[in-house]
């Protein structure tokens, strides 16, 4: 499945728009914004020729948007299920059992940390501080925080993700 | 009831329009600064104040803003932290969801005393539904005329993005978002120059955290003498604090500086006292950085005063016996908790976020990351526990910013305050193989009094 790699005419004037907020010659500066426009327009993830798309897009080097899209770790570089669930680890969300939450989607999804499910639909992955500290254990999904978790409600919103069938997008 | 000046409102239905923020007496700080006020009487009603930096550093915001050049030609620039990263905090994401306007309107009138006539916003990239609540607000706000072409009729003209991050613990570190913001990896840099000087674009630029500059209205209301009222010596006005862990009612708490830690673990007005009635292990007062402290040194410093919520108070015994209040991230530990583990997630964790710029850092989160690892899984030595020692002091003090210094204080204060703890992982492999071991059967130190007599 090989799709044409241009934005749409609608998500053009969104990054347009956004070069706009910098003062000329400061284009560069829309990099992470408009790097988060194309992972949400081209499957969730980032390939390099999505990568050298947003460099002509930008009118910087390739190099510059690889430099940086490996950087940060909300930019996946290789693909990912359709629903990529993260879960937050760290020192709060361990106290209130973010452990015990990652060993039960392992269990009910079959797969281990860092892999995506045979039909495609979910991908685990473990994340550092998510700022939920006080509503721990928790994921993301998208840009949906889902807080307060035990097992029953992460099996509910399994359900719920496995219903809607839409790919999780930040924006 | 301790005085609320930035959560005052919180509870009033719709606060987060523009509508019913005004109607609460909003835009009022900014009308009267851009109507009647200069810029540098803004700049000396915060001096006055005696505000802090409320990302972590607490270092005077007056000051900070007295720094920037003036004499520069270039535009200047104010940009806003809201990369809150730091574990143990999610105050700044309370504020900007609940009072959006409130960070608006600080933004409007702190970037006319700086002169700044473009402002951002830079938000950490998984608060991406809070970015569209700001975005909202400030849309509201432009078309009140409160943004953009000559605010409230007067000659001042200010334009305010929110810029989204991507994901990156260090771009909480001032240099580093402004390398972000400029569409670079998040690489702290060199200073000096200092942001003042050579921030943004090369040009004069203060960055102040989301609480600092929603604090700055307030202080424009009431005046800074007002303001400096509130509080203890040093210490002045109000903070937000997040208060998560092993407590009955987690959430974002707005004190007045000078509150007791005693009443604000255990005073149903905040923490509402430890879950399930188990008993107080440790606490980290001010994000994952700054140093743990064990029981016995929690509401009583080690001269037997008692310990305040204020910058002062948490420092007092240096590290020896203190810590700090930092960005008021406060993780509250129960005795079924195991400081190994937790010490360990937090090692991962400053692994996962060093940008790799400096070796100590780069190399020496990972190695203590892999030292705790196995000391948690039953593989560790008592030379491990010393290593540990020895792997923190040569990160701290030896890089660019503050991350290796972030990194080293958390293990190294938990093995100076539970060192027993981490001997007793290695003596007793078999005893630590369940996650949870010490859930049932918790540790109890025989040097340190793990369970004070307090209520």
């Amino acid at each position: 499945m090989s799709k044409e790699i241009v934005f749409s005419s609608e998500t053009l004037e969104v990054v347009n728009k956004l070069i706009r907020r910098y003062p000329e010659g400061r284009h560069k500066s829309a990099l992470l914004p408009v790097l988060h426009v194309a992972q949400a327009e081209f499957d969730g993830w980032l390939s390099p020729e999505v990568m050298d798309y947003v460099a002509s897009i930008l009118n910087i080097k390739p190099i510059e948007v690889y430099e940086v899209a490996s950087f940060y770790s909300m930019f996946n570089l290789h693909p990912v299920g359709k629903c990529l669930l993260e879960v937050c680890q760290t020192g709060p969300c361990m106290l209130n059992g973010a452990d015990d939450l990652v060993a039960h989607f392992e269990k009910k999804l079959n797969i281990k940390v860092g892999e995506t499910t045979e039909d495609g639909m979910f991908t685990l992955k473990t994340v550092e501080c998510l700022g939920s500290c006080g509503t721990a254990p928790m994921l993301q999904c998208g840009a949906d925080y889902h807080e307060n978790l035990d097992a029953e409600k992460a099996d509910a919103l399994l359900e719920k993700l496995r219903t809607e069938n839409k790919r999780s997008r930040y924006c | 009831m301790g005085r609320k000046l930035l959560l005052e409102h919180v509870n009033v239905p719709g606060i987060e329009t523009l509508e019913v923020y005004r109607k609460m007496g909003g835009y009022s700080a900014a009308e009267k600064a851009l109507k009647t006020m200069a810029p540098d009487d803004i700049t000396e009603e915060v001096k006055k104040s005696g505000l802090r930096g409320r990302g972590g550093a607490g270092f005077p915001a007056g000051m900070k803003w007295s720094f920037i050049d003036k004499k520069s030609e270039k535009p200047r620039y104010l940009v806003c932290n809201a990369d809150e990263s730091e574990p143990g905090t999610f105050k700044d994401r309370y504020l900007m969801e609940k009072i959006p306007h409130s960070l608006i309107e600080g933004m409007i009138v702190s970037s006319f005393a700086l002169g700044a006539k473009t402002s951002y916003i830079y938000i950490r990239g998984e608060y991406f539904y809070v970015l569209r609540i700001l975005e909202k607000a400030i849309e509201e706000a432009y078309a009140a005329g409160l943004l953009g072409k000559n605010i409230l009729g007067t000659d001042y003209s200010l334009d305010l993005y929110v810029q989204i991050g991507g994901g990156a613990y260090i771009c909480g570190e001032e240099t580093a978002l402004l390398e972000s913001l400029e569409g670079k990896r998040g690489n702290p840099r060199m200073k000096p120059p200092f942001p003042a000087i050579s921030g943004l674009y090369a040009s004069p630029t203060v960055v102040n955290n989301v609480e600092t500059i929603a604090a700055v209205p307030h202080i424009v209301n009431i005046t800074g003498d007002e303001y400096a009222k509130i509080g203890i010596g040093r210490s002045t006005g109000t903070k937000l604090i997040s208060a998560s862990g092993h407590i009955n009612k987690p959430g974002t708490y707005e004190i007045e500086l000078g509150l007791s830690v005693e009443e604000f673990i255990y005073s149903d007005e905040y923490c509402g006292g430890i879950k399930g009635g188990r008993k107080l292990k440790a606490l980290i007062a001010g994000g994952s950085s700054v140093p743990i402290l064990p029981a016995h040194l929690i509401t009583k410093t080690a001269t037997g005063e008692p310990r305040l919520m204020t910058y002062e108070s948490l420092s007092e015994g240096g590290f020896v016996s203190g810590t700090m209040l930092g960005s008021g991230g406060f993780i509250v530990m129960d005795d079924s908790t195991c400081i190994v583990r937790h010490t360990w997630t937090l090692a991962r964790f400053y692994h996962h976020e060093s940008c790799g710029q400096c070796s100590p850092c780069r190399e020496g989160t990972g190695w203590m990351e892999k030292v705790l690892h196995r000391i948690e899984h039953g593989h560790g030595t008592m030379k491990d526990i010393d290593l540990l020692v020895d792997i923190a002091k040569k990160i701290e003090g030896n890089t660019i910013c503050p991350l290796g210094d972030a990194a080293a204080w958390p293990i190294a204060s938990a093995i100076r305050h539970f060192r027993e703890e981490f001997e007793y992982h290695v003596k007793n492999p078999d005893k630590i193989q369940d996650p949870k071991h010490f859930y049932h059967q918790p540790f109890v130190s025989e040097v340190v009094n793990a369970t004070p007599e307090v209520n």
